[in-house]
């Protein structure tokens, strides 16, 4: 329970980090820090609009999304607090669901019969049909380390115990940073502040949506973004000092290491996304195979 | 030169006195006229300012003014086409696709037909066309059949605070295969009410209404017509401040949408440092004259703000301010290379392109097209220096991005010189007059260098000295087709940072 109580913390926390991050390298004081929190009561209390082409596939999809993501909270511990629900090869279950609430969410801006819908959507299965074996391959390392195949397990003990780990952690940790950049809409591979509709890849897609819906919407990002965060902080910190609060910690630095990319950079060129993402998998592949001659004490050279 | 051999039968004026007694103006036929006319665009220096149609008792006579950037001067011809005829005429636009949006708008407005025009669509649906067959509703949009190809309809009312006009992509994937745009929406009727007033302080505020970013231009323009129209001098102060507030507003928009241009890539750093340069620059326009835009501020015959020796001081201390922080700006934009990326070899407008279209200002000298009145027709304040445009030959967004760089630290340098002029030789400068009579039946032009380009007005009188007719050219008229052009081929996803790059006027254009 705790462990869901500390990536909800999270999942609130980010998106005010990244925000007053921003703000302030722009010379801004910025909006209050819970601003974001405030935003989502509105929406709490406002009802969905629906479009005249929408049907069950736009009503459902929030529902599915947030529920998926929720359900995914479930698998993840944090620190030394145990996840609600364990099981051996929860990773793949894990991938899956986050894989279940895209797939809503992009029924439903497909669902609603407009062309911007429909490009999003498309953007949106390439670019998470390339972040896929990533994740897989970040976590089969984890699991390759650990010799482990739960999440529990993953990050019970510290990993490997030996000091070459802690470089393989460093690499995952950017690796998984780079994902969590794909995965929550942020430059350089989306841009969420954006209002040019032909650019967007995840808001085009929740164009549609309005009122209690968007704010599922909303808060099923936000989780999606911690858990990802918390699965790097996670791999990091059990190398080192694998408490809960560390762990927290570094989560939310992720928040402020997207506030200062997404001040210094500009966004990429939508064709170049593609070879971002597969870099990330090349990336992986790379962290994975240093650690199979890690664990297997090969001597290069 | 060729032109004095080509346009022979043409009246020549020269730009600074621009005014001609409508007896004056050569009656050619069509073919005397399409032949001088499709000649002389060839050259690359002519390119056609102003193509209207007036009507009156007899029929409907069509008047044309050619600019010649080498011999600074502009030619006047005109041709007759009856009441009732149902005459086709041999267009123009077959030739010269630079005459497209003039023919089109002839067609529209007065029914006259252009034999094997290839794109006579509506152009802005005026008011008081001839054809109510057609609607908005209608618009003969180009399709393409295609499996793999897909239609994206973007507008007319768009997100953020843009103006509205529509936009059909036809796709190919991600990436832009043909784009059409279709605009009109914000045709106000700008050039009836203009001949419908005689209140000429209501003419003026009206033309600075034309585009809202170019207050000053549109106003600079009105009013040297006016002044040409009464045959009033205006002192040399005057026409210093006025090109001070030309290049003041030029300054504003550019850095302004160099910021824009950073915002559309999601660049935040570039953003907000220029979103607070161009504060400064238009917070000194409002300190001169009330108005963030310079509204107001310019008037025919006169001025209500004339410049004073403080306000001099804080705006050129102001605008070294800004030159001392653009800098910086500009050194982190050409140093940034996920900014670079974005911006370079996307949205390309070659020079021929921007030659066959009749691209004007900025847009054409990023194409390596020398397209800029301040040089070639000067009149006012540019007469007395030599203006050398800035020219990038690559035409795509970063070429835009680079012209607008180097203007406003250009523009600066000018502010600067002409403050210095100012002091030197101040003269009394009298309050606006919207009294003086016009001479009767003329003609007159007035053509400034806004910061988006070529501005051309046209005015003519009738036998009271009132207007008769009124044309107005806002440089988004021929850029338009530019962007249309530029976007091919690119992905669906640039098309923002093209059309930004491009920055046109929806209501310049719809009037």
């Amino acid at each position: 329970m705790v462990s869901l109580i500390l990536i909800l913390f999270v999942a609130l926390m980010l998106p005010g980090l990244i925000a007053r991050t921003r703000a302030r390298l722009s010379g801004r004081k910025g909006v209050r820090f819970y601003q974001h929190l405030h935003n989502v009561g509105v929406l709490l209390r406002k009802d969905p609009i629906y479009g005249a082409s929408a049907g069950l596939v736009t009503r459902w999809a929030p529902v599915v999304y947030l529920g998926a993501t929720l359900t995914a909270a479930l698998l993840l511990p944090v620190g030394g607090f145990g996840a609600l629900l364990s099981f051996d090869g929860d990773l793949v279950l894990f991938c899956y669901l986050l894989g279940l609430g895209r797939l809503a969410l992009m029924l439903g801006a497909m669902d609603a019969g407009s062309s911007f819908q429909g490009m999003g959507a498309s953007r949106e299965a390439l670019y998470g049909a390339f972040v896929e074996p990533a994740l897989f391959l970040i976590l089969g390392t984890l699991a390759l380390v650990s010799g482990q195949v739960s999440f529990n397990g993953l990050f019970a003990e510290e990993l490997g115990g030996r000091p070459e780990m802690g470089v393989v952690m460093i690499l995952m940790i950017y690796a998984v940073f780079k994902i969590v950049l794909v995965e929550a809409g942020r430059i350089p591979v989306d841009d969420p502040r954006t209002h040019l509709e032909l650019t967007m890849i995840h808001e085009v897609m929740v164009l549609d949506y309005a009122g209690f819906d968007m704010a599922l919407i909303t808060l099923g990002g936000w989780i999606k973004m911690a858990l990802l965060a918390l699965i790097g902080a996670s791999a990091l910190a059990t190398t080192f000092w694998g408490t809960a609060p560390v762990i927290v910690l570094l989560a939310l630095l992720f928040g402020i290491g997207i506030g200062v990319l997404e001040s210094m950079m500009a966004r990429s060129r939508l064709s170049r996304n593609t070879t971002y993402i597969v870099t990330i998998i090349a990336l992986a592949f790379v962290i994975f195979t240093i650690a199979f001659l890690v664990m297997r004490e090969v001597s290069i050279g | 030169m060729r032109t004095e051999t080509i346009l022979n039968r043409w009246l020549k004026v020269d730009p600074r006195s621009g005014r001609v007694p409508l007896k004056e103006i050569p009656r050619l036929a069509y073919s005397e006229w399409y032949d001088d006319l499709c000649q002389c665009l060839h050259e690359e220096s002519c390119h056609v300012a102003s193509y209207f149609g007036v009507p009156g008792p007899e029929g409907l006579w069509l008047i044309c003014l050619v600019m010649d950037d080498l011999e600074g001067s502009v030619r006047i011809a005109s041709y007759r086409y009856g009441r009732g005829e149902q005459r086709v005429l041999p267009s123009v636009t077959a030739v010269h696709p630079a005459m497209h949006v003039f023919e089109r708008e002839i067609t529209e407005n007065f029914g006259v037909s252009f034999a094997d025009s290839p794109w006579n669509k509506p152009l802005r649906y005026a008011h008081d066309r001839a054809d109510w067959l057609h609607t908005m509703n209608d618009y003969p949009f180009y399709t393409i059949e295609g499996e793999a190809l897909h239609e994206v309809n973007v507008g007319p009312i768009h997100a953020g605070i843009i103006e509205p006009g529509c936009f059909r992509f036809i796709c190919n994937g991600e990436q832009i295969v043909h784009l059409e745009i279709m605009l009109g929406y914000q045709h106000r009727g700008v050039e009836r009410l203009m001949r419908e007033t005689e209140n000429r302080l209501r003419q003026a505020v009206l033309c600075e209404s034309i585009a809202g970013d170019s207050a000053v231009a549109h106003g600079t323009t009105y009013a040297l017509l006016a002044e040409t129209l009464s045959g009033q001098t205006v002192p040399e102060t005057l026409e210093i401040e006025r090109a001070i507030a030309l290049e003041l507003e030029r300054i504003a928009i550019h850095i302004a949408d160099t910021g824009a241009l950073c915002t559309d890539i999601g660049y935040q750093l570039g953003q907000v440092a220029c979103e607070a340069l161009r504060t400064i620059v238009i917070n000194t326009t409002q300190a001169w004259c009330g108005n963030r835009f310079g509204k107001g501020l310019i008037r025919p015959g006169g001025t209500y703000y004339p410049l004073t020796e403080s306000l001099n001081e804080r705006m050129l201390q102001n605008l070294e301010e800004v030159r001392r922080r653009f800098a910086e700006v500009t050194a982190d934009l050409l140093d940034s290379a996920s900014v670079l990326a974005r911006f370079e070899d996307c949205g390309v407008l070659t020079c021929s392109q921007a030659l066959r279209i009749g691209a004007v200002g900025m847009v054409a000298r990023a194409s390596g097209l020398k397209r800029d009145v301040r040089a070639t027709h000067p009149t006012g304040a540019y007469r007395t220096m030599s203006h050398e445009p800035i020219l990038v030959t690559e035409g795509d967004v970063f070429s835009r991005l680079k012209i607008r760089l180097e203007e406003v630290m250009q523009s600066i340098d000018y502010v600067r010189t002409f403050v210095g002029r100012w002091n030197e030789g101040r003269e009394e400068v009298a309050r606006p007059d919207y009294t003086s009579p016009w001479a009767p039946s003329s003609l007159a032009f007035a053509c400034q260098e806004g910061w988006r380009g070529e501005i051309v007005h046209v005015g003519m009188t009738d036998e009271q000295g009132r207007l008769a007719a009124y044309k107005i050219q806002d440089p988004s008229l021929h850029n338009w087709m530019g962007l249309a052009l530029a976007v091919r081929r690119e992905g669906i996803s640039d098309f923002p940072i093209c059309n930004k790059s491009f920055n046109l006027s929806y209501c310049g254009h719809d009037l």
